[in-house]
């Protein structure tokens, strides 16, 4: 492979894991924002204290990924963002009232912080759902027919449900006490429906798309990917199994629940990864067709593999600085 | 006019950017002023600055979030309302926006949980360094932003292939011809607008009596930067001027509203531009200054509108900003020298005391950083068109096939969010002004405590 047929791949895997990244790290706090109307008014500030200093560095992982669709392969960028221009806009506007809930509801006068917890779960849930929709598109390669309409529909569904069984393991591991057992009652509800969906999704994809049949269930391909599903079921079974059980998550193994479903979102990643690939948009354009020139994809390379270690050096740093458990906000 | 996808996107955008905007203008130079208050704290031990830095803080993170926020509407807004524009410029413009997020957007938004949550978790010194790193971060970012706004303007170190730009020379392109001029005119402005900010809502605590001694440190470094900082903006305008002169003639003569080309040109300094009849009503006119302002010399030529059909920007819109950025400019003088007089006479004084009136003037001026930003920033952006990249590639060029209502949608969408935000920022400013105790940078502070694993 040569330099320029290999840049290209660099800035997928770039974009790739930023998107992972992000669906992980904002995962979590959008599904304590989702969660937020379960507890009381003082329960309501430490799930947003246990997000406090987090969720501004995890919205950024967003902004990498698209922007490095946008810098590597603008083309594919363009198309991509007009195809779901309504999702995108109604994305964009849950962020906004998220992001700037956190700073009004403790800073605005009191009478209006019920408006804006609502504000706060509202933009959370428009964020989530919207983003599952534009996954829904995105992997039907933007079918505008019923089945294609369907499918979004059914991933915009899961994702939130996704993104609550995050945000309660992570609660689990950031509270304690009776906080703790119901984030704990709340990650033992969602995972049914999570787990459901999740296989109902596997097995529409292939369905839907001859190609994605074609890569998985070919010999010999279809020995070396079984360890994927297997893998995935795994790790459900082991949240399931700490859930159900008060004395594992008393014995300190909470992390447990959201461990595995940073797993289940790997697999399925790269699951995804696989079935596209080398396409950028399904069917439409290859990740060679869509990048920008050689010279300028150098220009971001060295500042990418300068820059990015060092972010994720500080990153580590910040989570290891708010390491422990989410007192009571306190501040703002 | 029909309101097809390209008027509906160019509002779009132009309420988008509006709004973004004021944030970051703000926070800009907020920042240094944490830094500034922080050091001063660690230096003399003196609450009254670690105050001022808490006070201020809680300002800048609400500040802050309203920019990210709006900044993460503009980053996709490239891809669903202007394609056109990646897909031509995409070798340019990608790698100077990789360059901010990877540089700035990580840095501002990873310290600045350190530096509102991290007190008691981090040493002082790493605080510290927190605080300086946001500062850093979105100063960077304003440098990248506006080199590629720049090179938007004044494009340098490239060569069209196929119809895409295509780099030949990065240095040129980063530090295009009009980069200098607006990169400094804009840290300058940030400056100003936090400056009259932090002076007027400390005036506003005075008149209300809601002061605490924070807030007398933070006018007092307010007023002094202002009043230090209005003079070089009007010589950087000045410089910026003749840069523009130089290579957007047109924006020039539809922001002087000169329609003929003339030898000695006189200034304009109120008038009604009419762009069908192509001349200026009731203009009150100060002969040869047009030419002496923009060319340093009394006879030189300036070129009129007219030589420019079908190519020059709308008049009126630039026409009018100019005068309201260079008339709060002058206010904004003015106030600053006058007040900075005043605290220069009683600069031993514990407390700052100013006549009713005086801060009145003063919380009254809170936001004309924020008229004399936008206007600005409307003469130099409405000064571009009908151009995307001056004299290369049209606006038209670049709008989005989405279809028209979808635009129109989500246009109404957006303003009726930022119409709510704005409000409730302002509203909310005037509040923490009111309260500002409320929070006391005494109480225990660190969002998470305890530092137990697992």
């Amino acid at each position: 492979m040569t330099w320029a047929e290999f840049l290209p791949l660099f800035f997928l895997a770039v974009m790739g894991l930023s998107l992972l990244a992000y669906v992980v790290l904002d995962g979590y706090d959008l599904g304590v924002g989702l969660l937020l109307p379960l507890v009381n008014d003082v329960d309501k500030d430490t799930l947003i204290a246990s997000i406090g200093p987090f969720w501004d560095a995890n919205e950024t992982w967003l902004v990498l990924g698209v922007g490095v669709l946008l810098i590597a392969f603008p083309m594919a960028h363009g198309m991509v963002l007009q195809a779901l221009y309504l999702p995108v806009a109604m994305m964009l506007i849950g962020l906004i009232l998220r992001g700037v809930a956190f700073d009004f509801r403790v800073k605005a006068p009191t009478r209006y912080k019920p408006f804006w917890n609502r504000a706060f779960f509202a933009g959370s849930l428009m964020a989530s759902t919207s983003q599952g929709w534009m996954l829904g598109s995105y992997i039907t390669g933007f079918d505008p027919g019923a089945l294609g309409w369907a499918f979004s529909l059914g991933v915009a569904l899961t994702l939130p449900a996704a993104y609550v069984l995050l945000g309660a393991g992570w609660l689990i591991m950031k509270t304690e006490g009776a906080l703790q057992a119901r984030a704990v009652a709340w990650a033992r509800r969602a995972l049914w429906p999570m787990g459901t969906a999740l296989v109902v999704i596997s097995i529409a994809t292939p369905l839907a798309k001859p190609a994605v049949m074609a890569k998985w269930f070919a010999l010999p391909q279809v020995f070396a990917l079984l360890p994927v599903p297997m893998m995935c079921a795994l790790a459900f079974f082991a949240m399931r199994w700490v859930v159900t059980r008060p004395e594992v998550i008393r014995a300190g193994y909470g992390w447990v629940v959201f461990a595995n479903t940073v797993l289940i979102f790997v697999l399925a990643f790269f699951g995804l990864a696989y079935s596209i690939f080398p396409d950028i948009v399904m069917g439409r354009m290859t990740v060679w067709e869509a990048a920008i020139s050689t010279a300028s994809l150098n220009v971001i390379f060295f500042g990418v593999a300068i820059t990015l270690p060092v972010i994720i050096g500080y990153t580590v740093f910040m989570y290891r600085v708010f390491w422990g458990k989410a007192g009571s906000l306190s501040y703002k | 006019m029909e309101l097809d996808a390209l008027i509906l996107s160019r509002m779009q955008f132009g309420a988008n950017i509006s709004f973004h905007i004021l944030f970051p203008t703000i926070t800009i130079a907020m920042g240094w002023f944490l830094l500034f208050f922080r050091l001063r704290f660690l230096q003399t031990r003196n609450a009254a600055w670690e105050a001022a830095y808490y006070f201020w803080t809680k300002v800048f993170a609400l500040t802050f979030a309203l920019g990210v926020v709006s900044g993460i509407v503009m980053s996709f807004q490239f891809g669903t309302n202007w394609p056109g524009f990646m897909e031509r410029t995409g070798n340019i413009a990608g790698p100077l926006l990789g360059y901010e997020v990877l540089t700035a957007f990580f840095l501002e938004a990873s310290f600045l949980g350190i530096m509102l949550f991290g007190r008691g978790r981090v040493s002082e010194r790493v605080h510290l360094a927190a605080t300086f790193l946001v500062a850093l971060g979105t100063t960077l970012s304003a440098f990248w932003i506006l080199s590629l706004n720049s090179w938007m303007h004044t494009p340098a170190g490239f060569e069209i292939v196929n119809g895409q730009f295509i780099p030949t020379d990065w240095l040129a392109v980063v530090f295009n011809p009009s980069f200098p001029y607006r990169f400094t005119h804009t840290l300058l402005a940030s400056a100003l607008t936090a400056s009259f900010l932090i002076a007027g809502l400390s005036a506003w605590q005075l008149l209300k009596g809601s002061a605490t001694q924070g807030t007398y440190k933070a006018m007092r470094a307010a007023i002094f930067t202002a009043a230090t900082v209005i003079p070089l903006q009007f010589i950087v305008g000045d410089l910026h001027g003749l840069n523009t002169l130089q290579y957007q003639p047109a924006k020039i003569a539809a922001m002087e509203g000169i329609w003929e080309t003339e030898r000695g040109a006189p200034l304009t300094l109120f008038g009604i531009p009419d762009e069908a009849a192509g001349t200026t009503h009731y203009a009150v006119k100060i002969p040869k200054l047009g030419s002496l302002i923009l060319t340093h010399e009394l006879d030189s030529e300036i070129r009129g509108l007219n030589e420019f059909k079908g190519a020059h920007p709308p008049v009126a819109p630039v026409f009018y900003a100019f005068r309201l950025m260079v008339g709060v400019g002058s206010l904004m003088l003015l106030v600053a020298g006058y007040s900075a007089w005043r605290l220069w006479s009683q600069r031993r004084a514990p407390k700052i005391s100013l006549p009713r009136t005086h801060l009145w003037v003063l919380a009254g001026m809170t936001f004309s950083g924020w008229v004399a930003t936008l206007s600005g920033w409307y003469v130099t952006e409405i000064g571009r068109q009908p151009f995307l990249v001056y004299g290369l590639m049209r606006t038209s060029e670049a709008a989005t096939t989405v279809p028209p209502p979808y635009v129109a949608f989500t246009l109404t969408a957006y303003l009726l969010v930022y119409g709510l935000l704005l409000i409730t920022y302002v509203g909310v400013l005037k509040y923490m002004a009111e309260h500002p105790t409320e929070h006391a940078p005494d109480a225990p502070r660190g969002a998470l405590l305890g530092k137990a694993g697992v």
